[in-house]
């Protein structure tokens, strides 16, 4: 399943039962609905587990009825405040705890947009690129283990990293529009 | 003086950094859920339509899935035991 495939595509093929999609749609969007449980709400691991799961089997339950398949992103936002919400009140009910305030999970959800909107940036770079930033940014790895895993002087990450920072930011403002197609840094 | 960009390197690595994977084995589970759905239709079914494994589902669920050729995953005993109730009805 290429991943140029836009939403509103990738929800089209979901909606023809092909798995293919289904997983890609996943791969997608399970960092921004796991985002949204544990930085917007704040839920411990398992309660974000089982919202994760929900906001999935929702979806696809329900994927029949999302009437713009563009608007897969806010739509899957909202299952996973609605559910992240309805999971903190059951929780409140035996344990007492302060909900985060509907403003400070709005202001977290706007930026988790902005940080998805900058992560589909990553793949318009190179495969190594986009290992390297994902490694160092969202995987919280160190030089050493960036370097060990694909094979790269450690005193070479820091730099590399620069560079494809750089390289991700030209895109996101729409500096280069062509494909990097090497594997090149 | 030129415009500041909005996407400086610090800002960047901030913006990538609220985005952790998932854990693995949960994005694992979400795209098995077309099968997992699958297999609960047949499973249901087959439960209406036969008492004895209705009570072999309800005695041991995994053993009664395995038996009758499904591979019991923690997604399917899952969406099976949710079921159960509805299923005694």
């Amino acid at each position: 399943m290429t991943t140029e495939l836009t939403d509103a595509q990738l929800v089209g093929r979901c909606r023809n039962g092909e798995a293919a999609a289904w997983n890609e749609l996943v791969e997608r969007f399970s960092r921004y609905v796991y985002a949204i449980a544990v930085r917007a709400y704040r839920l411990p691991e398992h309660d974000a587990e089982d919202v994760f799961q929900d906001v999935f089997a929702r979806a696809y339950e329900r994927l029949g009825s999302l009437r713009d398949d563009d608007a897969i992103r806010p739509w899957l936002a909202q299952l996973t405040r609605n559910a992240c919400v309805d999971r903190l009140r059951a929780t409140a009910r035996e344990h007492p705890t302060e909900e985060p305030s509907a403003e400070a999970a709005d202001a977290v959800l706007e930026r988790l947009d902005e940080a998805l909107d900058v992560h589909m940036g990553l793949e318009s770079l190179s495969e190594n690129c986009r290992e390297i930033l994902d490694r160092f940014f969202a995987r919280d790895e160190s030089y050493r283990a960036i370097g060990e895993a694909l094979d790269l002087p450690a005193g070479t990450i820091a730099s590399r990293i620069s560079r494809c920072l750089g390289k991700l930011r030209e895109k996101l403002e729409g500096r280069n529009s062509e494909p990097e197609t090497s594997g090149g840094m | 003086m030129s415009a500041r960009s909005p996407y400086d390197e610090e800002r960047l690595g901030e913006l990538l950094g609220l985005l952790p994977p998932a854990p693995a084995g949960w994005v694992q589970a979400a795209q098995e859920l077309p099968g997992a759905r699958l297999g609960l239709d047949k499973i249901v079914q087959l439960a209406r339509a036969d008492a004895e494994f209705r009570v072999l589902l309800v005695a041991d669920l995994e053993s009664a899935l395995a038996q009758a050729g499904f591979e019991p995953t923690a997604e399917l005993i899952e969406a099976v035991r949710a079921c159960l109730p509805e299923l005694d009805q």
